[in-house]
């Protein structure tokens, strides 16, 4: 060991500097993201990009009409996610499900494992959580607490087949997800047109709405404790991942299977159960959606469309928080604020749908390209230049 | 050499300061809106809220949104909207609309059933509307608005029916919903009556009444919005030898009149929602006709209600009667239907609003 000199000794301040820079660039992203939105803005508005026209002869006109389009949207955007409990309380609601994908989607990674499928996983939550809830009765807690861990199973069961086809089989996990994606929805809509979980009296597929006795009890607005259930899991994730056996074999065979199999864990059995495990996160993510509380109160019957595009959403989550429990919680948040704010932006300064979603785009690109951030964030690089050399001297 | 080079950027540049160097129009004419528009501007705000398809859907949503923005022009309303991104989100998007202080919500889909009649019974003094739903005992301010579409798709299917010349007509689906199939169904009972009348024994492709089943793009919304998809299931029903085709898919039935305009008059398309030699003009060579749901006039009444105080709960169905399910002009197939078959779809027509011919089952 005393010739061995590939890395430095970590040392407080080396974590420090590296830390430092995860974050920096994260916020970065989220700066210029925010910025080009803005541009975006401008632009795609007629009457305020017009004025542009005028830019030397009225610069005022230009630049104030610009400044107020720009302005209302982002405080609105900053409103409806932060500015009031109620806010923080919406925001909290479209996280909670987002971390729990989010989550399923990163402990998957950390073992090496692409997890497209969280989407169709998070469906077969959604659909065991609410049949439980409606076409049962049980007492209260317990109702809840059966629900959740049907919703859970019916995810862990969907992912963990995939980690038997990829363990036994070598199928690639990423085309297998996908494909279960889509079997997964086709069986909900065929669900849905069964007598079993139509709703009566009615043709459209949408089922009986859940009973109380399911649902995630609500603290305050959409606070439910569903997002504490959510907060709950990342700290399973997180012990899991840094404290117990498996989630040390999950890192190895992440880092090297070879390397994993030859110092005695077996590749195989680490991937069915990273992907069994994964695969109940996003179960618990479906359940999120099927037992937490709408705005009205009480949890939205089962449609179609109810988890959305939660699986696909949980991979740029999953990304931004780079597959680390904490920073997917941030993450989670995060989106859940630009959910709650992209509506308050609709709503109160008209802004359409599409920019919020374009944000998140732009953040994610950002993310996903740090060297782009620096470049473009001088300070930044000249910082990080000085953090790797002051690293190397420690 | 050079001067080529450099002359480009230099005229942009050029181009930009020109731009950047006009002057503002005058004060006065800054605010063309007050002084142009003969509509009195109006205090009452008129919201709608869409299901996850959004307002670019070029289906219900769009045509739906189009009742609100004739309501912004013609009634000089004021307007706000909400595009929803998740099922999971229609409750807490009809409460912004609410929160923003409007006097009328129109919400669209039967998705937001729920969510809008919860709205309704928390907020009385808001009138809300909803469209393709109903609901057996309203409140005071919550009105549905659904559409008879069998009824236009019989005369649909009636007049495919006299213009295959395989003897073979189409149909698909976007999603198999009942706001859906009811235009299949009612299209396959339109070729019934065609050949119980002429003793023909022209088949339907893509749906069975019988088994209330037939062909769709997928199995979730998506399905709308797959234009490749209903290309494809176009194509399957032109190899089993279909020439007359109805695709209720929204922007995917773009497929079936791309499919249509490349069988080089040979297959011809029908449109639904509205007429598609307006909606999507670049086909109409190859649309006989289209199934009309006018959803935007019954959304633009239902806000005009609202506004003028007559607004109440009953169900409005559009049907053939009160035009808001229709059959549109038959455009430039007008010289390819024959007379007789103009004149049978009157009378057909009539004997439907006379309820002689049913159009369900």
């Amino acid at each position: 060991m005393t010739n061995h000199t590939v890395s430095p000794r970590p040392t407080f301040a080396g974590y420090l500097a590296t830390r430092w820079r995860d974050w920096s660039v994260t916020a970065s992203a989220v700066v210029l993201a925010l910025v080009v939105g803005a541009v975006v803005m401008i632009v795609a508005d007629a009457e305020v990009a017009a004025n542009f026209a005028y830019l030397f002869t009225a610069p005022g006109l230009a630049l104030g009409s610009a400044w107020a389009k720009v302005s209302t949207a982002y405080s609105a955007l900053l409103l409806g996610a932060v500015g009031s409990p109620l806010a923080l309380a919406q925001t909290t609601a479209a996280a909670a499900p987002l971390i729990c994908a989010g989550l399923a989607v990163g402990l998957a990674f950390r073992a090496g494992l692409f997890n497209i499928g969280a989407q169709g996983q998070a469906i077969w939550g959604s659909i065991l959580a609410a049949y439980v809830g409606f076409a049962v009765q049980l007492p209260p807690v317990i109702h809840l607490i059966v629900a959740v861990a049907a919703g859970v199973l019916g995810g862990a069961v969907w992912g963990g087949i995939v980690g038997w086809l990829k363990a036994k089989t070598g199928a690639h996990e990423v085309i297998v997800t996908i494909m279960m994606n889509y079997v997964a929805n086709g069986l909900l809509a065929w669900l849905l047109s069964t007598a079993l979980f139509m709703r009566p009296g009615r043709q459209d597929p949408i089922s009986p709405e859940v009973h109380p006795t399911a649902a995630f009890p609500v603290i305050l607005g959409q606070l439910h404790v569903g997002f504490f259930v959510a907060l709950a899991a990342a700290g399973a994730v997180w012990w899991l991942l840094d404290r117990s056996t498996i989630g040390f074999a999950i890192r190895a065979v992440g880092a090297n299977p070879n390397a994993a199999s030859t110092s005695g864990m077996s590749a195989a059995r680490t991937t069915i159960i990273t992907m069994t495990i994964a695969g109940a996160l996003a179960g618990l993510a479906g359940a999120q959606s099927a037992l937490g509380a709408s705005a009205t109160g009480t949890p939205v019957p089962l449609t179609v469309g109810l988890v959305g595009t939660v699986g696909f959403d949980a991979i740029t989550v999953a990304l931004l928080g780079r597959s680390k429990p904490l920073g997917i919680v941030m993450a989670g948040l995060l989106f859940g604020g630009l959910s709650a704010g992209g509506l308050a932006m609709q709503s109160i300064a008209q802004t359409p749908l599409t920019l919020t979603m374009l944000l998140q785009a732009l953040i994610v690109l950002f993310v996903a390209a740090p060297q782009l951030v620096s470049t473009l964030v001088p300070i930044l690089k000249a910082r990080t230049s000085r953090v790797a050399v002051a690293g190397g001297q420690a | 050499m050079k001067k080529s080079l450099i002359a480009p950027p230099m005229f942009g540049a050029f181009a930009l300061a020109l731009g950047g160097c006009a002057t503002p129009p005058a004060a006065t004419t800054a605010a063309p809106a007050a002084s142009t528009s003969t509509v009195p501007v109006s205090d009452f705000k008129a919201c709608m809220v869409s299901d996850a398809g959004g307002f670019d859907d070029k289906s219900f949503n769009e045509t739906s949104y189009a009742g609100l923005t004739k309501a912004k022009t013609e009634l000089g309303v004021q307007s706000a909207e909400v595009q929803s991104k998740n099922d999971a989100d229609y409750a807490r998007n009809v409460q912004a609309m609410v929160d923003a202080k409007c006097n009328i919500i129109v919400t669209v889909g039967f998705k937001l059933g729920d969510a809008t009649q919860a709205a309704a019974k928390k907020n009385p003094e808001i009138k809300f509307a909803i469209v393709d739903y109903a609901y057996d005992k309203p409140q005071a301010n919550l009105k549905g608005l659904v559409f008879n579409t069998s009824e236009p798709s019989f005369l649909a299917g009636y007049l495919a029916a006299s213009l295959t010349k395989t003897g073979k007509v189409g149909t698909f689906g976007g999603m198999n919903i009942p706001t859906v199939t009811s235009f299949m169904d009612g299209y396959a009972r339109g070729v019934a009556q065609y050949n119980t009348a002429k003793g023909k024994s022209v088949a339907v492709l893509g749906w069975s009444s019988a088994k209330k089943d037939g062909s769709f793009v997928a199995a979730g919304p998506e399905g709308f919005g797959d234009v490749a998809g209903g290309k494809k299931l176009a194509a399957g029903l032109m190899a089993q030898g279909a020439d007359v085709l109805l695709p209720v898919a929204g922007p995917s039935g773009e497929g079936a009149l791309q499919a249509a305009q490349a069988s080089g008059g040979k297959v011809a398309s029908m449109w639904v929602d509205t007429d598609g030699c307006v909606s999507a003009s670049k086909y109409c060579a190859v649309i006989p006709s289209s199934v009309g749901k006018a959803m935007d006039v019954a959304v633009f009444e239902a806000i005009k209600a609202a506004k003028d105080g007559t607004f109440n709960n009953d169900v409005f169905v559009g049907t053939l009667a009160n035009s808001g399910a229709y059959l549109a002009p038959f455009n430039q197939w007008d010289s390819k239907v024959s007379a007789e078959t103009k004149a049978e779809l009157e009378k057909i027509k009539a004997d439907i609003i006379a309820g002689t011919i049913k159009t369900t089952a």
